[in-house]
Formats: structure tokens, C-alpha cells, sequence
């Protein structure tokens, strides 16, 4: 990657923050959830202007006259959620390996594999993920070579060329029966893999000064691990068991410096409290229920709730496939809703809580100042009947089409008595 | 559509007696007046409905199960079975009374493609028993011998509201093995919880599994036959050529007598399904392949009674319900492989509207859970775009249609008085994402309870582990 190339993608990044809109656009009369301490407001007006929230407002709050009007009765409205952990967008078929940027098995290096360098905003998944309500995703390559899975991302939905994209946002790394599996057979050899490896990090550059080779890791992925290794840069470790769970946290007390935070955790509920005490968030998928693996024993759909009551943040995702499913992290935690999650810290799972875990400033509540990211939903955006109306990114109201909603229009009509479908472009 | 539907399938009655004679004849007895037979039951089911009392519930919303929809309603359940439905009933002085205000009541949901207990959790490679990829034909395979009861996935399928799933062998193959309806009641042994007459099965597949599998198997280039979708089909054609010969000998040899053809565990399931015996379940993605097997069906003289997955099916419904089959799909679930990618979430809806069998079904330990949830999506995607099916209508690809799938409509899969009463109370609206199944019903024994840890199954691999009967 070049300097010139990051330079450009920030541009880009920076003029989509801040698009030249018209004229303001003004949400009204539906129900807001704002994420913020002003909880929902009933019937409500959302006022945006230059792709940011200028103001929240009650019922009947006067209206600019030039404002476009997005009608928003009996609706819901939100921000945008997030997607905490998914590979939206860097693999289009799953089986086709040419089509897969998720992982390299193959590949001399690990670390410093970057997720971005695989993303295609034009993937159909990204329009998907976006048209039911996912504004922004957290996107994590898959460990192959080593237990680093390498440089995870967040990007907007938007499909644009120029989409906004916080690069190496996080690394991902896989500990349990995967990491062991990578490591070479065990979880001492993934715990010995991964101090030697930060051990190379920290010695970074003056190691490599004879030879590329360090311990554990060449020198292109030590020098990837230095922000992580100083605490620059958030650890994702997916892991499930308890017993793996309190291994990491004897870590992260060791070594209070890096910033972890831990995908998975099917059997966070049984470490609950001390999760909350060492303020390590955690992403979990409430579908997880069945002892899948001698990791996973302890999975209960109750997770999500027990570790909230606890004080645990939790991000929600549907961790079960990650590549084209993202989308359905409403449904997951709707199903954490119905297994004792409050209404409200669900939707903080799917919003404010993965913008606190990836530090996106702005993004995730409606309030003044933030990023206009709002979707306008038909229903309760957790319940799975619902779908959004309008979707919006910094302001821009996004297109609601995608290729799956193209093949639908096509065959809405099996007629062909006078052309084939083939004709029928919707 | 009901109608012609039941029609396309055979009477269970008739059936059942049929696979009695027939399991009756034995085989080889030894007395030369005695024909040999080939047995169609040799691992008889030996379930029988739990103990229990009647039951009136009351004050509930019921979905009958054939489309109707009940306010205030009440079920009678006695001696196992649906004794009446309505508005209007007495309770029997002898039942227990349970009012159900505010809660909705349905059959009891049927899966018919779930591969719990022969890919059971934990997922460890001792526990791979759902696929027997040694050759593109297995027919001689049956899913029941890999079934392992102790899956702690029929449990979690209970919570769900299933009350029968429909086991399959895995999709590897073209001739992937029969597959074996189960009643959801846990049990020492397979056979404990066969539902009772259920037809066989036969697993086939389409597309990229089987070429996948044995044309690029092994490692090698190229594996083996089939190599192509054009080898799929090759595979199909001489397998059904082969069984239309076993058939004729066994044919000539019950008219003409000599000598009883020699046994061959593969061709006998493949003659039971051109004997009408075996219902033709066939994994198949895309719409042109679909349209392809109809035809190899008409060729050979059987029907296929349900493509899986049929991700595609909304290109073809017409020709779907022209040909009477059934479609069992996912709400939702796409791309992961090229013949996934055109997977929309109104397929289900589409392919109702057309006037053919829709069917909601898992192929997952997960989905199974929630397919409420599966049909809820579907229903409101399709309302979405002008397509609006009565919630009582579309409980149908739950219940009813997988039962017609199956060959057991006539015993299950609504309310109908003198059907088992395969029942679930839900805590609310069934379509939507907060509704618990709170009790669930099979044969009329109570065989789940939400609220009370004692009517809530744990299995031997969960006993004396973390979470032992939790909350799931």
C-alpha cells in the first residue's frame, strides 16, 4: 500500500464526511430511537444539514422551509446500525476462491494481511447488508496460516467507490480450539505463538536489523503488530470456553496496555463479572445455544442478557455467517430480546456499543453532531417482519435496490408469451 | 390446492397397511409357497404416544393448520388426538383447563430437512455420520443408522415448537441414502422415535455437491465420476435404468416364480420409490436443473415429492405447480456457493403465489430452532412487495405442506379432529421475533414446558456439563 493510495482514500474519506447536500433534510414524526439519554422521542423531528445532525426534537418542532421532508409516521427511526463482526463485502461466493479475499492459508504472511486491500464495495452483499438498516460494518479477515486472522476494517454501506473505510480498525486473532488448531496442535502453542510474536513486535525494528525472521513473525508482520503491541490498535480474540476466556484476562492484566475485546464468549455468562471488571467488551451471537464443540458446552441464548446485567458491553452480530449474512444481527438480537436483553440494550448492541468498541466517533446515537447514519424503519427494527423504509448515510439517502431485488422484480411475472425474461430489466 | 395436493401423495392408510403385509411376508422363510419379499420395515418403529390426559385449551387464537384462523378458540385434546376445535365447546369435566388469553395456538412444526443426530453437537469428527461419501450412489444407506438420539439438537428443536423432523443423509451424492421421519420425543434408541408408518425417503442431489465431491475429489484430476452437472444427470439415468431392471425381475418373479433375484440393498430402495413406495426427496438449487429432474422423473416413472433448498424456485413456480412438487426452502440464507447466489427472500411467498407447495425448512441445528421466525420473514417480505397471505395460510409451509412432504398428512400437521395432537402454545403471535413456544404437545403428552425445568428434556452428553439444563 502506498502513501499516495492512503492519502487518497482519506480524501475521499474526508469529502464523503462532509457532503455538499442542497438543501436539509428533515425526518418527521416518527418514533426515534436516539441511543442517547434522550432515549426515543414520540413523533419527533430529525433535523440533518450537510450530512450531520443538527438537532433532535419533539413533536411538532418547527420545520426549515426549505427542508426536504422524509415522513416518518407510525415509523421507527434509528441510527444506523453496525455490524460488529462480519466479511460483508471481501468475498462474494463463499465456494469460489476467486472470489474470496477472507483468508490466505497460503500466504508468507499473516499480521499484516489487510483486510481492506480485499474490499469491493460493489460486492452485492454490501447492498444486502446496507437496505436492511446496516450503515457501517466492522469487517474481519479469517485466520488461516497462524492464529492472526490480520487487519480488520470498518466501512460505510454505501457502495461507493469512495466509500469511507477506517482501515487496520482492529487484528483479528482466533485463540480456543481454532487458535490451537493454527498454532500447531494446542493452546499452550497458540499462548506461546502469541507472547513470541509480541515479544518480536516489541523488539521491532532493532531485531530485524540482521535477518527478516524473528521468533514468530517475519518482519512485515511484526512491524503490523506494533500499534496492537503498544496499545494502539483494539485485539479482537475470538474465543468461547470459560476457561479460555479467564486465560485472556490473566493476559490483559499482565499486559494492561492492549486494548482486547473478545468475539464469541459463548460462555462469557460464567465469567460475567470479572468481563465487566477488566472492561473488556465483548461481540456475541444469540443464535449460539448448542454445545457445538467442547468450547461451546455452556452456550445458553441467555448469554447476551446475563453479561449486560453484569456490565459487560455487548455488540450483537450473527456470527454464523458472516460473509452474506450480517443483516440478520437484527433477528439475532431480537432473539436476545427474547431471552431476557431489555428492548433498549439491544439496540445498543447493534449500535452504540460496536461504535464504542471500534471507537467510531458520531456514529451510532442521533443526537447533535453525529453523522447522519438514520434508517426509517416500517416496524420494530429488531422484529422480523420489519424492514427499512429509507436509509441514509451521512445524509445521503441511499438507494434501496440491489441485485436480489432486481432477479425478484424480474420473476414477479412467469410470462413469457411474448418476450423471454431475459428482456424484463428491472 | 389442498386437494390436489393430497392427491399427489399416497393415502397413509393405504400405505401403512401395504408396508404391513409387506414387512408380515418376511423373506427366504424356507417354505417354497412363501414368496420372498423384500422387507420394507426392517427397524420397526416402536414409539408410542407418552401417557396423557385431556386437555382444553381455551381463549386462544388458533391456527387450524389448513388456513383458518380461530379467535377465542378452543382445543379439545383426548386420547392423544385432536378431539375438537372451536368456538363453541364444553369441556370435559375430566380435562385440564388452560387458558391460553393472549397466546396463539398451532400444529406443532415439522421440519423436513434436518440432519440432527446424524451431524449431531458437539460437531467432532467422531460424530460425522449424515454423509456416505464413498460413491456417488449410496442409495443402500439409510439416515436412521446414523442418527445418534442423544443430540442435544432435538431439544433445542423442541423449544422450538418441532414436533416431527425429516432426517437426511447429507448432499455429497447423487443417491445420497433414505431418510426416516421422527417423532421429536427423545428416546433411548432410533427406533423409539420413528414416527409410526411414516413412508421412506430417498435423498438426492443436484449440482455442484456431487461434482464437487467425486469429479474433483480426492485431490486428484479429475476424481471420478460425476465430474460434471452433465455426469450428475448421466448418474441419475443409469441408476434409475438399473432399478427398472431389478424391478422387472422382482415383477417376473412374483408372476412367474424360479428363482427370487438376488437382493441388493441399493436398487431395493430405488424400486420402492418407481413402486411409489418411497417419496423422492432432491436437494437441487437452480431452477434449470429442477426443470431437468422433472423430466428424468417422467422418463423413469417416478415423482419427485419435494426439491430442498429450490433456491431458484421462484423462476419456475408455474412449472413447479404444474408438475405438483414441493418446495422447501430458506427464508433467506444465499451466496455462500454460485448455485446460492440468486437466493432472494421472497422465494417462499413467489412460489405460494404461484399455487405450489411452499415449504419453510431448517437444513440447520440453528434454523430448526426458530422456523416460526424463518416463515415470519418470508411472509413479510412477500406483504412487502403486494403479496399477502393470511398468517393462517402461510402457517401451511410449517406444518401442513411439510407434512404432505412426508407422507403423513393424513395423520398430522393440523387440527383437525382425529389427527395426533402434535400441538404448540405459543406465548404471542408466532410471527414475531419475541414469541416462545410455552408448551408443546406431542400426541398429546406434554412434552416441553418453558416455565418448568422438569418438562424440559436434557440429554446424556449435556448431563454433569456446564449449562446442564439451563435455559437454551
Amino acid at each position: 500500500m502506498s502513501a499516495q493510495r492512503i492519502a487518497s482514500l482519506l480524501a475521499a474519506a474526508a469529502c464523503l464526511a462532509l457532503p455538499a447536500l442542497a438543501k436539509p433534510i428533515a425526518i418527521v414524526g416518527g418514533d426515534i430511537w436516539t441511543g442517547t439519554s434522550e432515549g426515543t422521542i414520540s413523533k419527533g423531528v430529525v433535523l440533518i444539514d450537510e450530512g450531520r445532525i443538527v438537532s433532535v426534537s419533539p413533536a411538532g418542532s418547527p420545520v426549515p422551509v426549505d427542508a426536504s421532508i422524509v415522513e416518518a409516521s407510525d415509523k421507527w427511526v434509528t441510527p444506523g446500525l453496525i455490524s460488529a463482526f462480519s466479511r460483508t463485502g471481501i468475498v462474494e461466493v463463499d465456494a469460489e476462491e476467486t472470489t474470496n479475499d477472507t483468508a490466505a492459508g497460503e500466504s508468507d504472511y499473516s499480521v499484516a494481511l489487510d483486510a481492506a486491500d480485499g474490499f469491493n464495495p460493489d460486492a452485492t452483499s454490501v447492498a444486502v447488508t446496507r437496505i436492511e438498516g446496516f450503515t457501517r460494518i466492522a469487517v474481519a479477515p479469517s485466520a488461516s496460516a497462524n492464529l492472526f486472522a490480520g487487519q480488520g476494517f470498518v466501512a460505510d454501506t454505501s457502495g461507493e467507490a469512495d466509500t469511507d473505510i477506517s482501515r487496520k480498525a482492529f487484528l483479528l486473532m482466533s485463540m480456543g480450539e481454532r487458535g490451537a488448531t493454527l498454532a500447531g496442535g494446542s493452546r499452550p502453542a497458540a499462548w506461546a505463538q502469541f507472547r513470541a510474536a509480541l515479544d518480536d513486535s516489541r523488539a521491532y525494528p532493532a531485531r530485524y536489523l540482521a535477518s527478516n525472521e524473528g521468533t514468530a513473525l517475519n518482519r512485515v508482520d511484526a512491524a503490523a503488530l506494533v500499534r496492537a503491541a503498544r496499545g494502539e490498535q483494539l485485539i479482537l480474540i475470538e474465543a468461547q470456553k470459560a476457561s479460555d476466556l479467564n486465560a485472556i484476562m490473566d493476559f490483559a492484566e499482565a499486559n494492561s496496555d492492549l486494548r482486547i475485546a473478545i468475539v464469541g464468549a459463548d460462555e462469557g455468562w460464567r465469567v460475567a463479572p470479572r468481563l465487566a471488571a477488566s472492561g473488556i467488551p465483548v461481540i456475541v451471537d444469540a443464535f449460539s445455544n448448542l454445545p457445538a464443540s467442547f468450547e461451546q458446552l455452556g452456550a445458553t441464548a441467555e448469554n447476551a442478557s446475563r453479561l449486560m446485567e453484569a456490565g459487560v458491553t455487548v455488540a450483537i452480530a450473527h456470527l454464523g455467517d458472516s460473509s452474506h449474512q450480517a443483516r440478520l444481527s437484527t433477528q439475532v438480537a431480537g432473539n436476545a430480546v427474547a431471552n431476557g436483553l431489555s428492548h433498549d440494550d439491544a439496540m445498543r448492541a447493534l449500535t452504540t456499543h460496536p461504535a464504542q468498541i471500534f471507537g467510531l466517533q458520531g456514529l451510532g446515537v442521533i443526537g447533535p453532531g453525529a453523522r447522519a447514519d438514520i434508517v426509517v424503519w416500517d416496524g420494530d427494527p429488531l422484529d422480523v417482519t420489519s424492514n427499512p423504509d429509507v436509509v441514509m448515510i451521512d445524509g445521503k439517502v441511499q438507494s434501496l435496490e440491489t441485485r436480489q431485488t432486481q432477479l425478484r422484480d424480474r420473476y414477479l411475472k412467469l410470462d413469457e408469451s411474448t418476450r423471454p425474461l431475459a428482456y424484463v430489466k428491472p | 390446492m389442498g386437494l390436489m395436493q393430497m392427491n399427489r401423495f399416497p393415502m397413509a392408510g393405504a400405505l401403512c397397511a401395504a408396508l404391513l403385509l409387506a414387512a408380515c411376508g418376511g423373506q427366504d422363510s424356507g417354505d417354497k409357497k412363501d414368496k420372498a419379499t423384500i422387507p420394507a420395515n426392517p427397524f420397526p418403529s416402536t414409539y408410542e404416544p407418552y401417557p396423557n390426559s385431556a386437555v382444553f385449551i381455551t381463549n386462544a387464537t388458533i391456527i387450524d393448520g389448513t388456513g383458518g384462523l380461530i379467535d377465542k378458540g378452543s382445543l379439545l385434546i383426548r386420547n392423544g388426538k385432536v378431539s375438537a376445535i372451536g368456538t363453541d365447546l364444553e369441556m370435559p369435566e375430566e380435562a385440564t383447563r388452560i387458558d391460553a388469553e393472549g397466546r396463539w395456538v398451532t400444529p406443532g412444526i415439522i421440519d423436513n430437512h434436518s440432519h440432527l443426530g446424524v451431524y449431531p453437537s458437539p460437531g467432532v469428527s467422531a460424530h460425522g455420520d449424515g454423509n456416505e461419501i464413498s460413491g456417488p450412489v449410496t442409495a443402500e444407506v439409510w439416515s436412521e443408522h446414523g442418527v445418534w438420539p442423544q443430540d442435544p439438537g432435538f431439544t433445542r428443536a423442541m423449544a422450538g415448537g418441532i414436533t416431527s423432523l425429516h432426517i437426511l443423509p447429507g448432499s455429497a451424492n447423487l443417491f445420497g441414502g433414505r431418510g426416516v421421519t421422527l417423532k421429536n420425543v427423545p428416546s433411548r434408541t432410533v427406533q423409539g422415535m420413528k414416527f409410526p408408518n411414516a413412508p421412506y425417503t430417498l435423498k438426492m442431489a443436484c449440482g455442484e455437491n456431487p461434482k464437487r465431491v467425486y469429479g474433483y475429489g480426492g485431490g486428484k484430476y479429475p476424481g471420478g465420476s460425476p465430474y460434471s452437472r452433465m455426469g450428475n444427470v448421466a448418474g441419475y439415468r443409469e441408476s434409475w435404468i438399473r432399478a427398472a431392471d431389478y424391478k422387472r425381475k422382482w415383477e417376473k418373479y412374483a408372476n412367474e416364480g424360479g428363482d427370487a433375484p438376488m437382493r441388493d440393498l441399493e436398487l431395493d430402495t430405488l424400486k420402492g420409490v418407481l413402486d411409489g413406495d418411497i417419496l423422492v426427496h432432491m436437494h437441487c438449487y437452480r431452477a434449470d436443473e429442477m426443470a431437468q429432474v422433472m423430466d428424468i422423473s417422467k422418463e423413469f416413472g417416478y415423482k419427485v415429492t419435494a426439491f430442498h433448498h429450490a433456491v431458484e424456485a421462484y423462476k419456475i413456480a408455474d412449472k413447479l405447480a404444474d408438475y405438483g412438487a414441493c418446495s422447501s426452502m430458506w427464508a433467506d440464507w444465499w451466496g455462500f456457493k454460485m448455485e446460492a447466489y440468486d437466493g432472494i427472500k421472497e422465494n417462499v411467498p413467489l412460489v405460494h403465489k404461484a399455487g405450489a407447495c411452499a415449504i419453510v425448512h431448517s437444513d440447520s441445528d440453528v434454523g430448526i430452532q426458530r422456523l416460526n421466525q424463518e416463515a415470519a420473514k418470508a411472509w413479510a417480505d412477500g406483504k412487502k412487495i403486494g403479496i399477502s397471505i393470511p398468517e393462517q395460510e402461510a402457517w401451511q409451509w410449517l406444518s401442513l405442506n411439510p407434512a404432505k412432504s412426508l407422507g403423513i398428512a393424513e395423520m398430522t400437521g393440523s387440527l383437525e379432529p382425529g389427527k395426533m395432537a402434535d400441538v404448540v402454545i405459543w406465548s404471542g403471535n408466532p410471527f414475531s421475533v419475541y414469541t416462545k413456544a410455552d408448551q408443546v404437545f406431542i400426541d398429546g403428552a406434554l412434552m416441553y414446558d418453558r416455565s418448568d425445568a422438569a418438562n424440559r428434556p436434557v440429554m446424556d452428553f449435556e448431563l454433569g456439563q456446564p449449562g446442564e439444563g439451563d435455559m437454551k
